[in-house]
């Protein structure tokens, strides 16, 4: 067997034929470390896909060895390389700086099955991330989907199980809409590759059953992406899920709704259905736009860190879509490199959270109050991760902001209020940040509170590793963006 | 005829699910809702679409049924309170209701042979599978080979749903206040059933294992086997009792099974790679592709009937065995 054709099954079929074998091994560290060990070697499989597909390889594969459309076709091009690299990699960072954070959160004679479902988790999510069969799609996220509320459902804290019960209806009722959608794609066109799909959708593309399923499609992934105002069900789920599993889970579980979103749109619908690129911008700018400046505002008036950073992220996915909805190379191109850094980013935080919480009673601000006195290299990963949040310079949070306001200039008169927007928002930031980072250097610790000693080491290791490319991406972003350059080249190339 | 048949099923169908939703009491939802997936797969049957009919029947109407009773057990029989926020629910639902039926404006009549899926991929369905599976059952070659990835997923959703359930209901349980009452031993003291019953057990399981052998030339395969089978085997613990049946299945086999089966389906695919072609490619298997197509979907349907039994009984006992 080739291995390098084989490369991006493997991505795949390494993780979801491991959660078996996962689910029956006894003691726990032997449950996380060949959880690890498919998780790391899917991150392998990333990296070596991601610099084959910078060198213009193009990695397509055939389920069964059936052409396309008969059987299922994975098809990997720059965007899914950007995807697969976030997917395996928050779940790698997550894994080896979060075993003890999970060891402290779920029973031990537990830990299998929910190393189980991680597995499950990372490879519907990568599933996802490599098909280009859109039923194909529907499959995996049911996957990732049902493993995500087992995940998030593990936290100690009883308020997990009515939070997962909100995310479980909301992301039923996404994913049965996407689903409408393809059905009545397929009614019309016969077809459920999306290569296919493309061609075929053309002469039917002004009638009835494509338009209403552009929209299920459309309502139905923004409501799996947390597109303001979709997004009730992310704060508490974030918020309740073991530590751990909300740093892989707000690292990509919400791009990889985008990016399904923005595949199925650009590739199926912008050439085929007259005005598209327009409905498309006159919908999701304005929601853009007040995902950034409501749950910015959102986060800068919360008291519970986990929270605040949850609505940080909605923020976060209003940005990818104002790149994306100026439908242009340009915005594209900020919006996709805006996903890859706010991973870094949130990946970084999440994972200061974590170490946080092994001290720490509450995560409440006034539970961390004078936390940097105790902990300095958490909270100092934490400011590095808070920077780049932010944007500033010299951390990889800048470079996608940067792009992003080169683009929104490129727009003219709306560009000016469009800039003044996301000043406003990362001013917001600055406040939410300052807010997390006054109350843990410049106050002082609750009175009769045991000092907290600092974070486990390995801990430590990884958050600050994450802390660390969060500098080197905001220096040599030279990967995340010609990818996402390539990426948005290849987007936009479906356009008339 | 058809016509007349399906108004008159879409018009029960409608009146249950209205009825599901405005009932307070959750035992009578439940009991509408197996009378739903009844109507369902009849629906489904007029369609000519026998799997699928035949998979709703037991799983829908069947198995369903059975756990949602079970939880039931664990929780209370009405409804407590009603949600709020009515209004803008029907409003979304009414939405949608509308913009599906505009939907419906420009679509192919109901059977045109000239509709679209009928004339891209169906058509090389058909002419080829003769020749390159050589099995009767062309859905069996669809769902098996052509797109065997998208039922490998399905499989390993149903491990998903399996081990969620097991891994949320194995949390140690509150500190309960009020003792319960004794569990019932079963329908042991009901004559009548258990010997009607203990008479089906043996037939129902005999036919699971023919529809899990006879998927490649009729209706049926590995999603339905399993489901059947799983039915008898809960008749049998609802008639002889939890322990009776853990006792002769015990749980950790029934987990066994459902990794068993997801991992034999995986590994037919790896042996697909490892023998120089794609990951399912069953066509290696054997010197003489057609062949190797047949036993590699007979291999992977065992699978999916093993893991998707084990996990019906497995997510059962979850439920009827928490007290």
């Amino acid at each position: 067997m080739n291995l390098t054709e084989q490369l991006v099954a493997l991505q795949i079929v390494v993780p979801l034929l491991s959660a078996p074998v996962v689910a029956l091994l006894r003691p726990r560290w032997l449950a996380w470390a060949a959880t690890t060990a498919a998780s790391a070697t899917a991150f392998a499989i990333a990296i070596a896909i991601a610099l084959g597909v910078r060198e213009g390889r193009a990695f397509g594969y055939q389920m069964g060895s059936w052409p396309a459309p008969y059987g299922i076709e994975l098809a990997v091009d720059p965007f899914s390389a950007v995807l697969l690299l976030i997917i395996t990699g928050a779940s790698t960072f997550a894994l080896l700086g979060g075993r003890l954070s999970v060891d402290t959160q779920i029973e031990q004679q537990r830990q299998p099955l929910f190393y189980a479902a991680w597995l499950l988790g990372l490879a519907g999510l990568a599933g996802i991330a490599a098909s280009a069969d859109a039923f194909n799609i529907f499959v995996f996220m049911e996957i990732s989907s049902l493993a995500s509320y087992v995940l998030i459902a593990g936290g100690p804290d009883r308020r997990a199980l009515p939070s997962v019960f909100k995310y479980l209806i909301m992301g039923t009722v996404g994913a049965t809409f996407y689903l409408i959608g393809v059905g009545l794609i397929y009614m019309m066109t016969g077809t459920l590759n999306l290569a296919d799909m493309e061609l075929r959708i053309h002469e039917v593309g002004d009638q009835s059953p494509i338009l209403v399923a552009a929209g299920f499609i459309t309502v139905g992934l923004a409501l799996k992406a947390a597109v303001f105002p979709l997004h009730a069900w992310l704060p508490n789920a974030y918020t309740y899920a073991p530590h751990a599993v909300t740093v892989f889970l707000a690292a990509c579980a919400t791009k990889v709704a985008l990016y399904i979103l923005l595949r199925f749109d650009f590739v199926v619908f912008q050439q085929n259905l007259i005005g598209h690129d327009v409905k498309f911008s006159y919908f999701l700018m304005p929601l853009a736009v007040l995902a950034i400046l409501v749950a910015s505002g959102m986060a800068a008036f919360e008291r519970n860190l986990k929270r605040l950073l949850a609505y940080s992220s909605v923020a976060q996915i209003g940005y990818i879509m104002l790149g994306a909805s100026l439908v242009n190379h340009a915005g594209l191109t900020a919006s996709i490199v805006h996903i890859f850094n706010h991973s870094l980013a949130k990946g970084t935080l999440f994972l200061a959270v974590a170490c946080l919480a092994m001290r720490l009673d509450s995560l409440r601000l006034d539970g961390i109050a004078g936390a940097a006195r105790n902990m300095p290299w958490t909270m100092a990963a934490f400011v590095v991760g808070g920077l780049s949040l932010i944007g500033i310079p010299g951390t990889a949070g800048f470079i996608s902001k940067w792009y992003l306001i080169a683009a929104v200039l490129g727009e003219g008169p709306l560009g000016f209020l469009l800039v003044a927007a996301i000043v406003i928002s990362s001013l917001l930031a600055v406040v939410y940040v300052w807010r997390v980072v006054e109350t843990a250097y410049f106050q002082s610790p609750p009175d009769g509170a045991v000092p907290a000693r600092e974070a486990p080491p390995e801990m430590l290791i990884l958050t600050w590793t994450a802390a660390l490319l969060n500098v080197y991406f905001g220096f040599a972003s030279d990967l995340p963006l010609s990818l996402s350059s390539a990426a948005s080249a290849l987007l936009m190339g479906h356009l008339p | 005829m058809i016509i007349v048949f399906a108004v008159f099923l879409l018009t029960l169908l409608v009146i249950t699910a209205v009825a599901v939703v405005r009932t307070e009491n959750l035992f009578v939802a439940v009991m509408l809702m197996a009378i739903f997936s009844l109507l369902m797969a009849a629906n489904f049957f007029i369609l000519d679409a026998a799997d699928v009919a035949l998979t709703e029947a037991a799983v829908g109407a069947g198995v369903t049924t059975v756990i949602f009773l079970g939880a039931l057990a664990l929780t209370a029989e009405k409804e407590r309170s009603r949600l709020t926020g009515r209004g803008l629910a029907l409003g979304v639902v009414a939405v949608t209701v509308l913009v599906l039926i505009y939907a419906t404006f420009d679509k192919p009549r109901l059977g045109d042979p000239e509709a679209p899926v009928h004339q891209h991929v169906a058509p090389w369905y058909l002419e080829q599978t003769p020749e390159l599976i050589g099995i009767p059952n062309v859905v069996t070659a669809v769902l098996a080979s052509y797109r065997g990835y998208d039922t490998l997923g399905e499989v390993f959703v149903v491990f998903a749903a399996c081990i969620g359930v097991l891994f949320l209901l194995g949390a140690p349980p509150p500190k309960r206040t009020t003792p319960r009452p004794a569990a019932t031993s079963g329908l042991r003291h009901h004559l009548v059933p258990q010997v009607v019953g203990r008479l089906l057990v043996p037939f129902i399981v005999l036919f699971g294992l023919y529809v899990q052998f006879h998927g490649e030339y009729g209706p049926g395969g590995g999603f339905q086997a399993g489901a059947i089978i799983a039915t008898g085997l809960i008749l049998h613990a609802l008639l002889e009792g939890e322990k009776a049946s853990i006792r002769a299945i015990p749980r950790g086999a029934l987990f066994g099974m459902v990794v068993g089966g997801a991992l034999l389906y995986g590994f037919v695919g790896v042996l697909g790679m490892l023998l120089g072609g794609n990951f399912l490619d069953y066509s290696v298997l054997h010197s003489d592709p057609v062949k190797g197509q047949q036993y590699g979907i007979i291999a992977i349907e065992a699978g999916v009937g093993i893991a998707v039994c084990g996990a019906l009984m497995s997510i059962f006992h979850a439920f009827a065995a928490r007290d």
